[in-house]
Parts: C-alpha cells; sequence; structure tokens
C-alpha cells in the first residue's frame, strides 16, 4: 500500500486532561461538575474545550448531587455526558446515581480518588472507593467500574467507558486515583477514524409503537432524546415496560432481571484485562490504577532471578473479571493483591478464587504509593 | 363540558394512569387543570415540553400528562431540568415541586437556579405540609401549626418562597392559589411564556394531612381560607401593617425577562466558535 504512514499528534499531558481528551473523542458534548481535588483539572479543562465543540456545554453546578441531576437531565435529552469528582463528591453522587441505574440513563462518572473517608487526604491517592463503586447507591443494581493505570490509558478507557454507557444503556464510573490523575506523560491521540465510537439505540418504531421498557434480545431498550416525538416517562419507581410506576412482583422482576441480564450475558465484552507473562506464572500479581504500575515492574524485577512470577492488570474491575482470574487460580501457586486500602478487591479476587491459590494482600492507608520493591519482596518470600 | 372532554383526552394519559392518586379536596389537581388549560391556550406541541417533577403528592403530576414526563428525585428536580435546557434549549421545560421538594431538601438547587436564570417555569405547590409521607412539618408550616413532627405546635419560622425566588434572582416570580382559577390561568400562562427562571408559588390545601389537624373542620373551609385571607398584592399593599400581618398577597412581584442561561451560553459559545474560525482562516 502506497498510503502516508499518519503521525499520530502527541501530548504532554495529565491523566486528568487524558480523560477530556477521550471524553471528546468519544463525543461527550455536556460536562456538569463541582471543583474537588484531585479530579478539579477535568472540569476545568472542559470549561475551556466545550465552548468550542458543536452544541458542546459545559456547566458548573451547586453541589455532586446538582452535577449528577444536570448529566442525567441532559442524557436523557440526548447528549453523551460526564462528570468528574472525587471521594466526598462521590459519596453525594450515589443517589442520583442510583437514579440513572434504575432509569437506564448512560453517562459517565469519572471518580478520581484520594484519602478517605470524609476529607481524608485530598492530595493524596488511595484506592478506598471501590467497593463503593459497586455498591454505592442503595438497592440492587448491575454497575460498570473501570480504572486506568497511566495516562495514555486514561484516554482509551474514557473512550471504552463512554462506549459501554450507550452500548448498555448504563452509568459507568471510570476509578482513578490521585497519581493516575496528576501524573504527566506523553500520549498520543488516535485518529477519529481509528476508533471505534458507539451511540445509543435509538427506536426503529414509530412513536405510536414505542414501548420505552421494552424487553429486548440484548436487554436493552431504545432511549430516544426528549423532544423528539417519542413521549414518556422517566421514574425511579420501579416500572412496568411502559415505563410507569408499579410493584406488582411480575412486573418489577422482569425489570430488575432484565438490567442484570443486559450486564451479565455480555461479560465477555465487559471484561478487560492484561496479562503480563501469565503463561507459565507461579506467582500472579493483580493490581489495577497506579498500582499496577509498581506491580508490572516488581514482576519484571522478579523474573530477572528466575521467579515466575507473572502479572494481571484489572482494566475492568465491575462486573469482576473472574474469568479471566479463574485459569490463573488453577495455574499458578500465589496470588499476590497490592491495593492502596484494607483488601476490598481482594475480597472479589478471594471469591473467585475459592481456596485455589494462596491469596497475599498487601495493604497501605497511608496515602504513599506501594513500591515496587515492596510487590517485590513478596513475590520473592511467596 | 366538551371542551374539558377535548383537554382530557389531549393532555392527560386518561387510558393509562388513572385513577390517580389525590385526595378528594387536594388542591394538586385543579393546579394540572390549570396548567393544561395554559399549555393549550398557548398553543405549545406536547412533544415540546418536558414536564420534571420531584417526589411528592405534587410530584406524581408527572405521571398524569401527556408530555415528555421525568419523575425525579426528592428535591432535585430542578438540576434534572437545567440539564435537559442546557442541552436542548428548545424544550419549554417545566418544573413541578411541592413546598417539601423545593425549599427543604431542593432549597439550595432552588437558590441557584434562580441566581443563574436558567431557563424554566418552576411551580411550587405550597400546602404547608409534607402531603406524601404523611403530615410532617415542612418549611413553610406557619409557627405554631401542629403536624407529625411538631405535635406541639411548629417552632420554627416559615420560609417566604417568593422572597427567597426574588433575592435569588429569578427573572418572573408570582404567587396564586387554587382558589383564585382564572388568575391562575394568567400566572402559568405568563411565567411559561418568559424567558429566564420562572416561578410560580401556589398555595394550594392538604386537608388530610395539615387541615384535619389544624382547625379546618372540611375541605371546604380550607378553601374558603385561601379566599379571605389572600389579597392581590395592589390591594394589600394599601392595607396597614396589622392588616397585612393576616394577609398573603398574590399577583405578580417581578417580572424582568431577563434572558436565560441556556441563551448566555449559546451565544457566547457562538462567538468563540466564530473568532476560532476567524483566526484558523487567517493563518
Ligand atoms: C432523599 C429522600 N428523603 C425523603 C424522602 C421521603 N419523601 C417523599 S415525599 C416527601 C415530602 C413531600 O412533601 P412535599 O414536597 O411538600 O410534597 P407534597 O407531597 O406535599 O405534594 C418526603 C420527605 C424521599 N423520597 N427521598
Ligand atoms: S395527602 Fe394532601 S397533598 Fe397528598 S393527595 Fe392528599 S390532599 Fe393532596
Amino acid at each position: 500500500m502506497a498510503t502516508k504512514k499518519r503521525k499520530r499528534k502527541e501530548l504532554f499531558a495529565l491523566g486528568n486532561e487524558a480523560v477530556v481528551e477521550g471524553a471528546l473523542l468519544a463525543g461527550c458534548s455536556f460536562f456538569a461538575g463541582y471543583p474537588i481535588t484531585p479530579s478539579t483539572e477535568i472540569a476545568e479543562v472542559m470549561s475551556q474545550r466545550l465552548p468550542f465543540v458543536h452544541d458542546g456545554v459545559f456547566i458548573q453546578m451547586e453541589d455532586e448531587i446538582a452535577s449528577m441531576g444536570a448529566i442525567i437531565g441532559a442524557s436523557l435529552a440526548g447528549r453523551k455526558t460526564m462528570t468528574a469528582t472525587s471521594g466526598p463528591g462521590f459519596s453525594l453522587m450515589q443517589e442520583n446515581l442510583g437514579y440513572a441505574c434504575m432509569t437506564e440513563v448512560p453517562l459517565v462518572l469519572v471518580n478520581v480518588m484520594r484519602g478517605g473517608p470524609s476529607t481524608g487526604m485530598p492530595t493524596s491517592p488511595a484506592q478506598g472507593d471501590v467497593q463503593q463503586a459497586r455498591w454505592g447507591c442503595h438497592g440492587d443494581h448491575p454497575i460498570i467500574v473501570l480504572s486506568a493505570c497511566n495516562v495514555q490509558e486514561c484516554l482509551e478507557m474514557t473512550i471504552v467507558a463512554f462506549n459501554f454507557a450507550e452500548k448498555y444503556r448504563t452509568p459507568v464510573i471510570l476509578l482513578l486515583d490521585e497519581i493516575t490523575a496528576h501524573t504527566r506523560e506523553k500520549i498520543s491521540l488516535p485518529f477519529p477514524d481509528e476508533l471505534e465510537i458507539l451511540a445509543r439505540v435509538a427506536p426503529a418504531m414509530p412513536p405510536e409503537w414505542y414501548i420505552s421498557y421494552e424487553e429486548t434480545m440484548r436487554g436493552v431498550p431504545p432511549l430516544p432524546p426528549l423532544g423528539s416525538g417519542y413521549r414518556f416517562h422517566v421514574t425511579g419507581l420501579t416500572h412496568d415496560k411502559n415505563g410507569f410506576p408499579t410493584s406488582k412482583p411480575d412486573e418489577v422482576k422482569a425489570l430488575m432481571y432484565r438490567q442484570f441480564r443486559k450486564i451479565d450475558q455480555f461479560f465477555y465484552d465487559i471484561q478487560l484485562v492484561d496479562e503480563v507473562q501469565c503463561e507459565d506464572a507461579e506467582i500472579v500479581v493483580v493490581a489495577y490504577g497506579c498500582v499496577a504500575r509498581s506491580a508490572e515492574l516488581a514482576v519484571h524485577m522478579a523474573r530477572e532471578r528466575g521467579v515466575k512470577a507473572g502479572f494481571l492488570k484489572l482494566k475492568t474491575l465491575f462486573p469482576f473479571p473472574k474469568s479471566a482470574l479463574q485459569p490463573l487460580a488453577r495455574q499458578c501457586r500465589t496470588i499476590i493483591v497490592p491495593e492502596m486500602n484494607m483488601g476490598q478487591l481482594s475480597r472479589e479476587v478471594k471469591r473467585v478464587n475459592n481456596g485455589l491459590a494462596q491469596v497475599q494482600t498487601i495493604n497501605r492507608i497511608d496515602g504513599q504509593i506501594i513500591t515496587p520493591s515492596e510487590i517485590f519482596k513478596s513475590i520473592m518470600q511467596a | 363540558m366538551a371542551q374539558v372532554t377535548e383537554l382530557i383526552h389531549n393532555y392527560l394519559r386518561h387510558n393509562k394512569k388513572f385513577p390517580h392518586v389525590y385526595c378528594a379536596g387536594c388542591g394538586h389537581g385543579i393546579v394540572l387543570g390549570s396548567l393544561i388549560r395554559s399549555v393549550h391556550g398557548l398553543g405549545y406541541s406536547k412533544d415540546d415540553i418536558v414536564l420534571v417533577a420531584g417526589i411528592g403528592c405534587s410530584g406524581r403530576m408527572a405521571v398524569y400528562v401527556d408530555f415528555n414526563t421525568v419523575h425525579t428525585t426528592h428535591g432535585r428536580a430542578l438540576t434534572f431540568a437545567t440539564g435537559i435546557k442546557m442541552a436542548n434549549p428548545k424544550l419549554k421545560v417545566i418544573v413541578v415541586m411541592g413546598d417539601g421538594d423545593a425549599m427543604a431538601i431542593g432549597g439550595n438547587h432552588l437558590i441557584h437556579a434562580a441566581r443563574r436564570n436558567i431557563g424554566l417555569t418552576a411551580l411550587v405547590l405550597n400546602n404547608n405540609i409534607y402531603g406524601m409521607t404523611g403530615g410532617q412539618s415542612s418549611p413553610t408550616s406557619p409557627e405554631g401549626t401542629v403536624s407529625a413532627t411538631a405535635p406541639f405546635g411548629q417552632l420554627e419560622r416559615s420560609f417566604d418562597i417568593v422572597d427567597m425566588a426574588i433575592t435569588s434572582g429569578a427573572s418572573y416570580v408570582a404567587r396564586g392559589t387554587v382558589m383564585h382559577v382564572p388568575m391562575l390561568d394568567g400566572l402559568i400562562s405568563d411565567a411559561l411564556e418568559k424567558p429566564g427562571f420562572n416561578l410560580v408559588e401556589i398555595l394550594t390545601p392538604c386537608h388530610t394531612q395539615y387541615g384535619r389537624k389544624n382547625k379546618f373542620k372540611t375541605v371546604v373551609d380550607m378553601y374558603t381560607w385561601y379566599k379571605t385571607n389572600t389579597m392581590k398584592r395592589e390591594l394589600y399593599a394599601q392595607k396597614s401593617p396589622e392588616e397585612q400581618q393576616k394577609l398573603t398577597p398574590i399577583g405578580v412581584f417581578r417580572d424582568e425577562g431577563w434572558p436565560g442561561l441556556e441563551t448566555r451560553y449559546a451565544q457566547l459559545r457562538t462567538k468563540l466558535q466564530e473568532q476560532e474560525s476567524c483566526q484558523s482562516s487567517a493563518n
């Protein structure tokens, strides 16, 4: 082929800035948020960029509850929407996040984790919101939680987050941490034509035939924008397939089961992991976020000493990537899970491991990253 | 009568969600009627209207009308509505809230929606009580009134919704009652046609949860109270301070016609994008 090799545009960007680049490439045209360290740059850069996007809107709301309300409203009006926050704000967002789960409104919520609980350590990294991301809003609900460990991944996983949100008609949480968000690295911007950008399913039928929460093959009902002639009702109450409130057990069951099914049956599409030197590994380190970088380095160090170590990086945290972990649990002797919390994801690892391998945890909650040498030491002792 | 039937068929989900949940004598239905007549009178298309409601008996209105309807979370209706309006300024966004919804849990959102003057019409159905949850005090329950959570009388002072909206920067602010229906029709129509943040406080009785506990023997007594204890603000202004104490003024309290945030944002965006394209063509 005689086509000239195109050179991708390169940037020296913060993780937070890369999130914005990813969001804009994914078609995000609406951002509502409230400033909070260490996520603030996302809002600031959005306020700069969105006025230059066709119909782009940036709005600073009065709090994080309002930010969630605004992006849900805008998403219902047909926009791809996003907000960004950190611990205290994430707690405030849970109420309307639950609403988005119940009403199946696509949106992306970026939570840059810092030390907690409460005001905690605003400028220090942590991974303490992992289980809150899974279960923070009340009631049973499926949710997709993703993470990223470097600046290029911040861009890529933001695009994935938007695609999953639209494809599965669900809120998607992107969990970052202070280190990943505030690291400045060289990244390359993909050309728009290199990307697969998904749009939400639009109704194929005329308004008279449209049933807003109809059961479909994929379990994902089409969602037209408000004001497009499809007049329907949206409510956080349990609803029947027409969207109207119901508490009839058979109708409630159908609604809730469909919501779980639409995520569960596409588990293999949603489960994203990277495996490094796992083929013959006897010791596997499972990590995500900034700790993943320490873990990868520690595994290389161990290999240099002839230890059969491998690394499983989780990019999808929930639904938990069980089918990536299970074969490794069968194969290896020890699984090491380093996390900057008291063991929030290692609970999932232990559940899936189910006694197969020995699971060790390395936990830190003092605002310091778990270093490669700490992990290396554990590998060598395992 | 024929016209009523026509309006019911045109604007209500009459074959879906009726009978409604409202108690006999509840004022919320009168507000609903007034809203429907206003929308009809102004000739809006149902497709262009989004009715956003909070949680409470008032919020239930969203189920009954055949518009685009979003029944949100308690107190947060204005935040959803802000997102909808900013995302698509062509839509007519109407927000229906109760007094607990708008002034307690959603008080901060109300202040800020008014301050940023987002182009919405907010209807606050003030029945001085939490109707849906069984008659607890609300921020508009008058001092001394009895409720399920103030069994010995309310000690706290109550909010004046109109004053709050004006101070916060709303562009259009009015107060009506369900006892003055032609006037209410006028106020809602007026508000719907104005740019910026428009708020109409509507005094409406909840005999079930408020009236019975506060010495209103019958529903009719409550409606009579609204008739004898409210007064057009022009007449009210002529009364002595002692007489004013017992009266609530109704009518239009502010009418500025300030452009909504969605319009100002779109103007800024157009300006910036024009500047950008000038610069890039100059390069
Ligand atoms: C976060 C939250 N807190 C409390 C409630 C319970 N709740 C439902 S309606 C309501 C108050 C309703 O009163 P009001 O807003 O005055 O409306 P009305 O029913 O009188 O029309 C409350 C407290 C809720 N749904 N959500
Ligand atoms: S409880 Fe009060 S507000 Fe609710 S429907 Fe009955 S009368 Fe109306």
